[in-house]
């Protein structure tokens, strides 16, 4: 058996001796690797940072929209047209089991006021149960508690956004900001939760007892939407079918006048586009490394040809077909795993450039590097067999005689 | 002789063919060549000299007759067994060098150790080529690479890389077919020393000078042996050397 190290000592003279052709081969592979790479280091740190987000709104929560209105064509959105009611929440509530928790929502705009300051914003109506939904802390203070509900109590927790604006220079807790005139309390300030996948401050917002959002401030008897909290990821679809049954049962119309929509989903359809991306983005490095390969088998029969000669003599002095069968091929894995090496490198480095220019997330799963080691490989002994295999099959009386 | 032959050929025929012409290089030769023998192979351009030493190297394969090398029917064998028999029986020396351009004597010399079915360690082979370079006198070459050393020099090279699997059979086809009159005898004496040392040396020449240094002559002709007679008047290479030295001595004086 040849040695395998004196095959790779014979390979890498043999590449070194043609320095600037074995660059010139490798720049196909390095260009695939470090595409893919880099591709795959954007989107997937573009969907994770989609999948964050999406996170943030809690963890296996189910959303119950109200229905669409529609008036002489015109159709409002979700939530547009009042059909959910508070009832509604409570026969969630006791017929569906597995639940955690469970929040009615009524949502509002309003000018807040405060010391002289004012401030528009959004003003939600929620249950005490609202924070641990939306897996939402309390930086300081509490929560409103069900006693709150029950008396209409005029009572907010604050977000950032709305502190900083209303409050610059002082410690908000206690004080007291006026919502349509009427005074509430600060007793609570959310912990800063930044932009949702839309691009709405999620701070800007100050929340309430949904009893008190619906008698003190809009005089509503519907609520916007209901917010569940399913006890795990196994019972989500469960427990979606089991919402819907219950207030079709509630709402007895023949179209559902509702809409019910779990954390899958949503999941699914944000990231679907940053999934495409990473198909399309995957196929066309794809086609570059098999381009980098028809490199490598290209230069792998010159070389063969031009070294018939030498071929000729390591056969006339012993060397088994196999012996320079195996020498080929590890000159072309050897090109192509440098090659591959190299465009991982470059494709890091071309990465961090444009994470840095641009301060998109990027992350470079540990997985693509060790499938880019593995194709690069792959594709040296893919596209160096054939060459390797001809020059395998040299006489040797013909091979010496080659000029 | 009681032993039996390191080459034995029956009727050997080589035919070449080329496109419609069949070229008949080998027309029947049959030769026994017995152990520490020292043949050399002559003959005019043409007459099927080196074909029959590509048969006997197992280089190539005969088109008719058979081949036993030390008791082995070669014409039977597979490519990779013939490679086995050039590796570890038969050192071959190329009418033209044939050795590695930018690879240095002493790696030349290494090669073909690669290949021995036998692992060599990296130290022992290298200690073994030194040696050989060192038998043909070129030792303080060893890191020289082809292009920086002389034709004699060259062949002394691929000499060395024919002796470094310690063949029993050493073949040589024309070995000083280049060089001048002293370098060709430095080389007859490196193989009588060979030959000497119990090795089997067959050598194609066309200098009659240079055929008087071994045993037995055999003269081809148009493929076929002429003649077959043991050499009489022998010339001792390290004689002639010494001779040739003081003749030029002489030269220097006047
Ligand atoms: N590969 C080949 N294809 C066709 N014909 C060949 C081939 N090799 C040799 N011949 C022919 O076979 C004959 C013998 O050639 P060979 O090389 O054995 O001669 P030689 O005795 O070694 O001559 P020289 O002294 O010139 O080296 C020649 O007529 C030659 O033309
Ligand atoms: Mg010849």
């Amino acid at each position: 058996m040849m040695r395998i190290v004196a095959t790779f000592r014979i390979a890498g003279r043999a590449l070194r001796r043609n320095k600037m052709r074995s660059v010139l081969t490798m720049l196909g592979i390095i260009i695939g690797v470090g595409s893919v790479i880099a591709a795959v280091s954007i989107t997937t740190g573009a969907t994770k940072q989609v999948e964050d987000k999406v996170a943030s709104l809690g963890q296996n929560v189910i959303t119950v929209f109200s229905g669409n209105f529609t008036s002489g064509g015109m159709r409002g959105g979700w939530g547009s047209a009042p059909t959910l009611t508070v009832e509604d929440t409570k026969a969630i509530q006791s017929q569906v089991p597995n639940l955690l928790a469970v929040s009615p929502e009524v949502r509002d705009r309003a000018q807040v006021l405060a010391e002289g300051l004012n401030w528009n914003t959004q003003i939600l109506g929620e249950s005490p149960d609202y924070p641990q939904i939306r897996n939402w802390g309390i930086a300081d203070g509490a929560m409103f508690s069900d006693q709150d509900v029950r008396t209409l109590a005029k009572v907010a927790v604050v977000g950032k956004t709305v502190t900083d604006q209303l409050f610059p220079d002082q410690d908000p807790l206690g004080k007291t900001l006026r919502i349509r005139d009427i005074p509430f309390k600060i007793v609570g300030l959310l912990e800063p939760k930044g932009f949702n996948l839309f691009g709405q401050d999620q701070d800007d917002v100050v929340i309430i007892p949904y009893t008190s959002h619906m008698r003190r401030i809009t005089s509503r008897s519907f609520v916007n939407s209901i917010l569940v909290e399913a006890a795990s990821a196994e019972i989500i679809n469960k427990a979606q079918a089991d919402i819907t049954e219950v207030l079709r049962a509630r709402h007895r119309s023949v179209e559902p006048d509702f809409t019910v929509r779990n954390q899958v989903e949503l999941m699914q359809a944000a990231t679907a586009t940053s999934r495409i991306m990473s198909v399309l983005l995957g196929a066309i490095a794809s086609v570059s490394l098999i381009v980098g390969g028809i490199g490598i088998m290209n230069i792998m029969l010159v070389s063969v040809t031009e070294r018939t000669r030498e071929i000729g003599i390591r056969m006339a002095v012993g060397a088994r077909a196999r012996d320079i069968l195996v020498q080929f091929l590890i000159e072309a894995v050897t090109l192509s795993a440098v090659g591959g090496i190299i465009g991982i490198a470059l494709g890091i480095i071309a990465t961090q450039i444009v994470s840095a220019a641009t301060h998109w997330p990027t992350v470079t799963p540990l997985v693509w590097v060790g499938a880019a080691c593995v194709s690069s490989a792959v594709i040296g002994i893919i596209s160096g067999f054939y060459p390797a295999w001809k020059a395998s099959r040299l006489d040797p009386i013909e091979a010496l005689r080659y000029e | 002789m009681s032993t039996n032959p390191v080459i034995q050929l029956a009727d050997i025929h080589k035919v070449y063919r080329t496109g419609d012409v069949d070229v008949h290089a080998v027309r029947g030769i049959s030769l026994n060549i017995f152990p520490g023998e020292f043949v050399a192979i002559m003959g005019s351009s043409g007459s099927g000299k080196s074909t029959l030493m590509n048969l006997i190297g197992a280089l190539d394969r005969p088109t008719g007759g058979s081949y036993w090398l030390d008791g082995i029917d070669v014409s039977t064998l597979n490519r990779d067994r013939l490679a086995d028999i050039r590796n570890e029986k038969i050192g071959f020396v190329f009418q033209g060098f044939n050795l590695l351009s930018r690879t240095t004597a002493l790696e030349n010399v290494e090669m073909p150790m690669l290949y021995n079915r036998q692992r060599i360690g990296g130290p022992e082979q290298r200690e073994r080529a030194l040696a050989c370079l060192e038998l043909v006198g070129l030792a303080a070459r060893s890191d020289h690479k082809p292009n920086q050393l002389s034709g004699g020099q060259q062949q002394r090279v691929a000499i060395a890389r024919a002796l470094v699997n310690r063949p029993s059979l050493l073949l040589a086809d024309e070995p000083t077919g280049n060089l001048d009159s002293q370098t060709s005898i430095e080389i007859m004496g490196v193989f009588q020393k060979l030959n000497e040392q119990g090795i089997t040396i067959v050598m194609v020449t066309h200098e009659l000078d240079v055929a008087r240094y071994t045993k037995r002559t055999v003269i081809l002709r148009d493929g076929i042996i002429r003649t077959d007679t043991p050499v009489a008047d022998r010339l001792n290479a390290e004689h002639e050397l010494s001779q040739l030295k003081q003749a030029q001595q002489a030269v220097k004086l006047s």
